[in-house]
Formats: structure tokens, sequence, C-alpha cells
């Protein structure tokens, strides 16, 4: 399977808090039809997420395929709430580098795209 | 255009923040029906809510206000601000009155101001909980009174209900305790009785100011525009503009579902949501709806003290204590929890290694040729954080370690004094739902006639 840094793909990607007992994590396409692709093979999935993260599946709050941006976003429990002793990055703003080094499948081209004369 | 059926002005992201003086006059110049700023957030963590402390300076606070206030005033609308203080303790409050009443002294204004508290007592919140009308909010644990009675602050996010009936009292400055940050904008089109899903998004949008805008900013002016079936956004700086994309992308931005937004009384629901770019970097927004729910509930947030921390930070540069760092922390731990009795905190931060990631951190191999090093201690009072730091700090730099060379000292302190007090620590305890009766009677109004 040809693959693509996701990086090539995605014009955000972002943790920040959701308030202070959640992480979440956006990955926003730059180009509507690779976001489509992703949806459709339904590439990035909770179990995705749990692995980039070494953090169980229940430990996945929402896993939401945002159209109107374009978007797929990811909330997990925090593992330490923010703040709080042993907590590391109270606004959860570096915890996207996981998802950084990904390596997606290359999405091909949509028939809705491909122009035939 | 339509003429709009209410329109307000957001100056910044956070009160404090401040903004482009010719961005503000732009904004005022279109004649808004109001001027509203969220003032809070829980993002910079415990401390400010347990400490009675805000996280924005006075001095930047008073600026954005003297702004505000004078606008207000030359236009005769209200002025309302969301979670004074950052966190809309008591304190915070009372904070941000004395800066509303040293302008008005200063420039000679006088008004009607309302003061909006949301403190709620350990008594209530217990209270609450034997009734069973007080639910964690999911990831936050189940609580007993015992933790309750730990918390040293409770604040309750305040819905639209008690500013409207300030409103109505006439207030044209309105400071409000713990508030959901769309309120402040929300609060006058609800009185004037436009539709809840597009009021409370627009000021979910508004709350953040720019930053939902491209380029995004959080201390840049917008405007927006209410209507029956819509709402519009208009960036105040000619530099910003408002698009589909970046209004929508916003909706995601610290959210845990974007289609799905709770608060006070009801939850805004994003399914059927258009954005639609307009010329002029203006965006239209539309379809949204808000649930409300039965019982009407409010968030409470708390916090409780976990005792006093002392740091030492330093670098290791030798590659053989790096390469057995691990062991090595854990064998300097063991010691100083027996050569001291010391149960509480012991904590490293190794950055190089795992400091930004800890537990989530999924390099598990590698580590840089320097490491930066952490000592923290938490522990019931200072005198024993300052001290179990000094013997953590202290063994550590002498550890002899296995295959050690470098026999003077395994540490590049970073100061003299080598050993930080950093004082009280808190964390958050309550993040629960509270069902009320009534959604104004956890937020009693004061009013004054300030002049």
């Amino acid at each position: 399977m040809e693959t693509v840094p996701l990086t090539d793909l995605a014009a955000v990607i972002r943790s920040k808090n959701a308030g202070p007992y959640e992480l979440t994590v956006d990955i926003l396409f730059k180009n509507r039809d690779d976001y489509e692709f992703m949806k459709e093979i339904n590439y990035f999935d909770r179990k995705l997420f749990a692995r980039l993260y070494g953090i169980g599946i229940d430990k996945i709050i929402a896993l939401v395929h945002f159209d109107p941006a374009s978007a797929i976003k990811c909330t997990m429990v925090r593992p330490v709430i923010s703040g709080s002793p042993g907590d590391t990055d109270v606004y959860g703003a570096q915890q996207h580098a996981p998802i950084l080094g990904l390596k997606v499948p290359a999405p091909v081209p949509r028939k809705s795209s491909v122009i035939i004369r | 255009m339509r003429n709009a059926g209410y329109k307000v002005l957001s100056p910044t992201a956070i009160l404090g923040y401040g903004f482009p003086e010719k961005s503000f006059k732009a904004g005022v110049e279109s004649r808004p029906d109001c001027i509203a700023v969220d003032a809070g957030s829980t993002d910079p963590g415990p401390y400010y809510l347990g400490a009675g402390k805000s996280f924005t300076s006075r001095a930047a606070v008073k600026r954005d206000l003297e702004f505000m206030l004078a606008a207000a005033m030359e236009l005769s609308v209200p002025c309302i601000i969301g979670t004074a203080g950052g966190c809309g303790a008591r304190e915070h409050v009372e904070w941000n009155e004395s800066i509303i009443r040293e302008i008005a002294r200063s420039k000679g204004y006088s008004f009607r101001m309302a003061v909006i508290h949301a403190d709620v007592s350990g008594e209530d919140a217990a209270r609450a909980l034997r009734l069973g009308k007080l639910h964690p909010l999911h990831p936050a644990p189940e609580i007993d009174e015992e933790e309750i009675a730990k918390s040293i602050r409770i604040v309750a996010q305040m819905g639209a209900e008690p500013v409207i009936k300030a409103l109505e009292m006439d207030c044209s400055v309105i400071l409000c305790g713990r508030c959901y940050d769309p309120i402040p904008f929300a609060a006058p089109a609800l009185k004037r009785g436009f539709d809840p899903g597009l009021a409370v998004h627009m000021g979910k949008i508004l709350e953040c100011a720019s930053i939902a805008a491209t380029p995004g900013s959080g201390s840049d002016c917008v405007m927006g525009s209410l209507y029956e079936d819509c709402f519009e956004l208009e960036s105040l700086n000619p530099q910003r503009q408002f698009t589909a994309v970046s209004t929508a992308a916003h909706t995601l931005y610290e959210k845990t579902d974007p289609y799905r937004l709770p608060g006070p009384g009801g939850t805004l629901d994003l399914m059927e949501t258009r954005f639609e770019g307009l010329e002029g970097g203006r965006v239209r927004v539309s379809g949204t709806g808000f649930i409300a729910s039965d019982p009407y509930t409010v968030k409470l947030e708390g916090v409780k003290s976990a005792g006093f921390r002392t740091i030492s930070i330093a670098g290791i540069r030798d590659p053989i204590l790096i390469d057995s760092i691990d062991s090595v922390l854990d064998s300097v731990t063991k010691q100083v929890r027996g050569d001291t009795g010391f149960t509480g905190a012991l904590l490293f931060h190794v950055y190089g290694k795992d400091g930004v990631m800890g537990a989530l951190e999924p390099e598990r191999t590698r580590a840089s040729h320097e490491l930066g090093l952490v000592m923290e201690v938490i522990a019931p009072d200072q005198e024993e954080a300052n001290t179990v730091c000094s013997f953590f700090r202290s063994t550590l730099l002498h550890y002899g370690y296995p295959r050690r060379i470098s026999t003077a000292g395994n540490l590049a302190l970073l100061y003299s004094p080598s050993d930080i007090s950093c004082g009280r620590v808190y964390e958050f305890n309550i993040y629960h739902l509270m069902e009320v009766d009534d959604p104004k009677s956890l937020f009693p109004i004061k009013v004054y006639e300030v002049s």
C-alpha cells in the first residue's frame, strides 16, 4: 500500500485541554477530498489513537469526523488532571507529536474529480 | 445587507490580553448594542482558583476596561464581563470590581453596576450530593462529602438567567463571577428573544474574539451580528478574515465533541450547522440548535490544596549517567524515601527523555545527548518540602552509580540557590454538574450606583 506522511496532507495538527480532565487532538486537512478519503476508509479510529498514545481504548472519550472543517478530532482522558502533581503539560498543548510521524494511506483520486473528455 | 437585530463587540479573547485601538474604534463606530468580554479560563490550571489570584495583570485589565467603559458610556450600551479575574471566585470579582471603581473615579463616570457572584459553599455542594443532584462530569471521579470539605474554593458557571435579570434592572456594567463563556455575548440577545442556539453559538465563537479568524489572534476585535435565522462575524482589523473553515475549525478548539457543546441549561447542537464564507472577510453561520436540559444543571469547579512544592533544576551531560538514568533515579528515590521516611510526592521530570509527555510518550528508547532534570517534592508544609528536596538533590549529586567515571558530581545545577520554594500547590477536585431548580438561585446579584 502506498503511503504519504500525514504532515503532507494536514494543515493543522494540534493538542489542547478540553477542560482539566481531558486532552483533545485535532487534525485539519488541507483538502476536502483527502479528508473524505480518510473518512471513507475509516483510517482514524479509536484503536489508532489508543496505539499512538499507548493507552487503553476505554480512555478514548470521543472520535469525531467534523465535516465543516475537514477535521478529525480525538478526545482522551488525561493521564494526570491539568496542574495536579505529576502533570507535565498544564495546557496540554504539546501532546500532538505522536501524530506528526504518521504515514497514512495515499488518497486515490476521487471519481468525482476525474475528468473524462 | 440586512439590519442586524443585535450586534455585540468582542474586543479580545481574555480581558487583559489587549487589542489594537484602531480595531476597537472601528467596532465602536458601527454602534454595537453591547460590549462584552470573557475574562476566564481553567487552562492556566488550578493555582489561580485556589490562590484567589488572577492570571492576567492588573494594569493590562485596567487598560482594556478603560476603552470598554468609555465606549459603553458613549454609546449608552451595557458592558458585560464574564468570569472576572480569570476564575470568577469572590476574590477575583472583588479584584476586578476595584479596577472598575478606580476607572469610574478617575474618569468621572456614573453608572449602575451589577456584581454577580458565583461562589458555592462546601455545604451547598454536599447537600446537593446527598440529594443526588451532584454528578461527576466524566472523566472526573465520583466524590464524597469528605472530598468536598477539602475544597478551598468552589465556583459554579452561571447561565444567561442572572445576567438577564441584571439587564432587566437597567444595569449598564455587569461584572460576573464564574460564567459560561458565551453568556456575556448572548445574554442581551436572549433577553430580546433571539434563538438560543444561534445566540449562544455566536457567543461561543466571540468569547475567543479573533482566535477564530485567519490569521488568528487572541488580542484583536470582532463584531458579531445576530439575525433571526443566522449570525455573522466580522473582524474589525482588515488584516484578518473569517472564513467558513477558520470558523468551523475553531468550533473544535478545546472541545470534547464539536457537534455537541454542553452548557448551563442545555446543549448546543451543531449537527445541522452551516458555515458560509461571505465577501469582505465575513462568515455566516446558521442551523445551530439548542436542546434544553431537564433538570437545569450548572458546572461546578473546585480546587483543594495538594501541599507545598520545592523544586531543583539541573542538567546532565555525562553519557554513562544518561545511559542508566532510569535505574539511577529509581535508586535515588528509594534511598531518599528510606533516609527521610518521606511518603509524599517525589517526582522527576526528565527533559530530553519524557519530560513533556510523561506516561503518554511513545518514544522509549532514545534520549538526548543532554538531559534537563527537574526534581520536585510536594510535602504537607514548605519546610518539609525544602528539606526533602535538599536531600533529593544532594543524594543524586553524589550518587555512585555503576560504571561511574565522573566522581566530582552528577548534576549541572542551574542556579544558586539550587532549590526553589514554590509555595502551595492546588489541584482540581470538583468538576461536577449540579442540578438546580432556579438558574438564578446560586448567583446573588448586588446592584450599586457607581459615581
